[in-house]
């Protein structure tokens, strides 16, 4: 029996996991977090068909049907190559020989208090699209006062595309995350004015242009062409945003219960000394670096390691599932050659 | 608010400040608008601190009016800053502290330089030394003179007979910062708490009992904007970004403003009055204004001295109201008379804001 130690029990790892232990491979599959999952298990509703988030992470684990050795709580310590066999030495000692590695790390969000002058982490108010995921699921939509929001921001490209943080790429799902959100506040809050103020809307996969007509149609969530300049606090601890509409090329003053800053994706910042340990090695993004970006996207540098999602870059979930799927069929080629 | 979000930011923003052995060199146009400051700044440093302090009549302006305004060149006041630090390697010092916030901008600004254009320093070394013989090194470190207090804020506080605390109601004074655009905005890194969430002046109020307001407007300019003001067409705009601010603060009911820069406190103090006369709007309590200080007169207020010592007779906002807040005892029968005794004349008193 041909083993795998698959790093990282997001939806990437969970997917690849399934697919490699059907075919009769010995998986482990280390997460470094308690509960597996990752970002998605933090989710409510997913665009575009608002499917629950918990579905879809309880559905992979039922097709897992624990196939794999889930080592949840574990980091790889150390990794050496040994005769074409990979070394593993865990959190707490666990040694692991296995035949070959996927990493599916995934991503980290964008720590929003860098960007300080929206005041995350200072302003009551000032939440992050990650929280009003978490408020969503708790049924519990409402400002610090404890009274529902009447008026409600989302700024897009908080640590995307952004120089001043150094991150230039953008993270593809944060325009249509907002979309999805603001959607959503008005189904709960029909008197509840939304705006997004966004750079550029990238509605580019399926539905997507759907959910952008619908938001403005049916739900007339206002989109307003500008960046936030910055934020401030009143004293009723409302949110006094200060931007600018470029499309009327005139700078605007808001005053919002509830301002949301729609958070990208950023490599794993423990990723660096993981690629150390495995021989891999990221681009100047952060993101791991493929053996060539057009036909060998799973492929690193060191011949038996392998990758999928989000760790190469910003993907929606049904390219990380594609991209998982993929992987998991090299590695299965890979093992049986 | 929430307090400890600040202070991760804080962390982020500390700075190498010296305690002592500086050669401080003095603002353009502080002695005329606050005049006794930059002398507390010194009286407070030597007597009540037993600082060393070197000062020379030989330092010239930095040049930043006129670079800010057009006037001057960027080589010119590469040439005249060279000059400043000539002087101070030549008295044998290496802290270089500047009462001036623009000067401390373009300092910052003129090193950084440097570091990332070498050619320009030598440039600049030989510009110098053709032209007056000097040579010079660059600062081992940079300090704003609010910086300096800021270090030394809780020695003064141990000094100190008053506290920013209202007497009658033994709350916290609620003052509202203002830190100046050329102090960390260009360089977050240079101030004592970055650009965002400063913290130079809101450490000295902490350790002096006040308490401070934050309130949507306060990164906004305070109405200088050197174009804005030094062209006479434009001061439509100077005026209109200092009623901004003030709305902007009114609803928290500050009891004072504090400011480290010397454009700052006139703007925030002498539109008070243009507001007042021309709209009959105050923003004090009870149809007077929100006194505005420099951080050395507030240090100095503290301290214990005479407030016509520290030249508060000379802003526009009356300053008893809140001198009877702290409970800090002044004479108005010599407001207006010289350190020499001499009856410098009454001002002609406002029509819609009351002095006290």
């Amino acid at each position: 029996m041909k083993s795998i130690a698959i790093i990282g029990a997001g939806i990437a790892g969970l997917s690849a996991a399934s697919d490699l232990s059907k075919k009769g491979h010995k998986v482990y599959l280390i997460e470094k977090n308690v509960e597996i999952g990752g970002h998605v298990a933090q989710w409510d509703r997913l665009f575009p068909s608002q499917k629950e988030a918990k579905i879809v992470v309880d559905e992979l684990v039922k097709n897992l049907n624990n196939r794999a050795e889930v080592l949840a709580n574990s980091e790889v310590q150390h990794c050496e190559k040994k005769d074409n066999k990979f070394e593993l030495i865990l959190t707490g000692n666990k040694n692991l020989l296995v035949d070959t590695i996927l990493v599916t790390t995934g991503f980290d969000t964008f720590r929003a208090q860098r960007k300080e002058e929206y005041g995350y982490g200072i302003y009551e108010n000032v939440i992050t699209s990650a929280d009003l995921e978490q408020l969503f699921k708790k049924h519990n939509v409402v400002c610090k006062t404890g009274n529902p929001p009447k008026r409600v921001a989302f700024v897009h490209c908080v640590g995307s595309r952004d120089e001043k943080v150094g991150n230039r790429h953008c993270s593809k799902v944060c325009c249509v995350t907002a979309v999805k959100q603001a959607c959503e506040i008005k189904e709960l809050y029909p008197d509840c004015e939304v705006y997004n103020l966004y750079m550029d809307l990238r509605m580019f996969d399926r539905h997507f242009e759907d959910m952008y007509h619908e938001a403005q149609s049916k739900y007339h969530v206002n989109f307003i062409r500008g960046r936030l300049s910055e934020a401030g606090e009143n004293k009723d601890h409302q949110v006094v945003l200060k931007t600018e509409d470029t499309l009327a090329g005139k700078p605007l003053k808001l005053t919002v219960d509830l301002l949301v800053l729609m958070i990208g994706m950023e490599a794993c910042h423990s990723q660096k000394s993981l690629n150390a340990k495995l021989g891999v090695r990221s681009d100047t993004d952060g993101f791991l670096s493929t053996k060539d970006i057009f036909t060998q996207n799973n492929f690193s540098n060191t011949d038996g390691v392998f990758f999928a999602g989000t760790c190469t870059g910003p993907k929606t979930i049904p390219e990380t599932f594609a991209d998982a799927r993929a992987a998991a069929s090299l590695v299965n080629a890979y093992l049986m050659s | 608010m929430k307090i400890e979000g600040k202070k991760q930011i804080w962390k982020e923003y500390q700075k190498e400040i010296p305690d002592n052995d500086f050669f401080y060199v003095r603002s353009c146009i502080r002695q005329n608008l606050f005049p006794a400051s930059e002398v507390i700044f010194l009286k407070i440093l030597r007597e009540e601190l037993g600082k060393n302090v070197y000062e020379t009549p030989h330092h010239t302006t930095c040049g930043g009016i006129g670079y800010h305004s057009d006037i001057v060149p960027l080589e010119t006041v590469m040439t005249i800053i060279a000059r400043q630090f000539a002087l101070m390697t030549e008295a044998g010092f290496e802290n270089y502290a500047c009462s001036c916030i623009t000067s401390f901008g373009l300092y910052s600004e003129i090193i950084e330089t440097w570091n990332h254009f070498p050619e320009l320093l030598e440039k600049t070394r030989k510009s110098l030394k053709d032209a007056t013989g000097r040579e010079f090194n660059i600062p081992k470190t940079l300090s704003h003179a609010s910086d300096v207090i800021y270090k030394l804020r809780n020695e003064i506080a141990e000094k100190a007979k008053y506290k920013l605390i209202n007497k009658h109601t033994g709350k916290p004074l609620k003052v509202v910062e203002h830190i100046g655009c050329h102090y960390s905005k260009m360089f977050p890194n240079k101030g004592v708490g970055g650009a965002e969430f400063p913290y130079v002046l809101q450490g000295m109020i902490e350790s002096w009992g006040g308490e401070i307001v934050d309130y949507p407007e306060r990164r906004h300019c305070c109405g200088f904007g050197f174009r804005q003001y030094l062209i006479q067409a434009n001061r439509g705009y100077s005026l209109a970004n200092t009623h901004k601010k003030f709305e902007s603060m009114e609803p928290f009911e500050p009891d004072m403003i504090i400011t480290n820069c010397p454009g700052c406190p006139f703007f925030l103090d002498r539109w008070q009055y243009v507001i007042a006369e021309t709209e009959g709007k105050c923003y004090g309590a009870k149809g007077q204004g929100i006194p505005v200080f420099t951080y050395e007169e507030v240090a100095g207020m503290v301290l214990g001295y005479d407030p016509w010592d520290l030249g508060l007779q000379v802003h526009q906002i009356a300053v008893e109201p809140l001198l009877d807040k702290i409970g800090i005892p002044y004479n108005p029968e010599t407001k207006y008379q010289g350190l020499n005794g001499k009856d410098l004349g009454e001002p002609e008193f406002p029509s819609n804001i009351r002095c006290c």
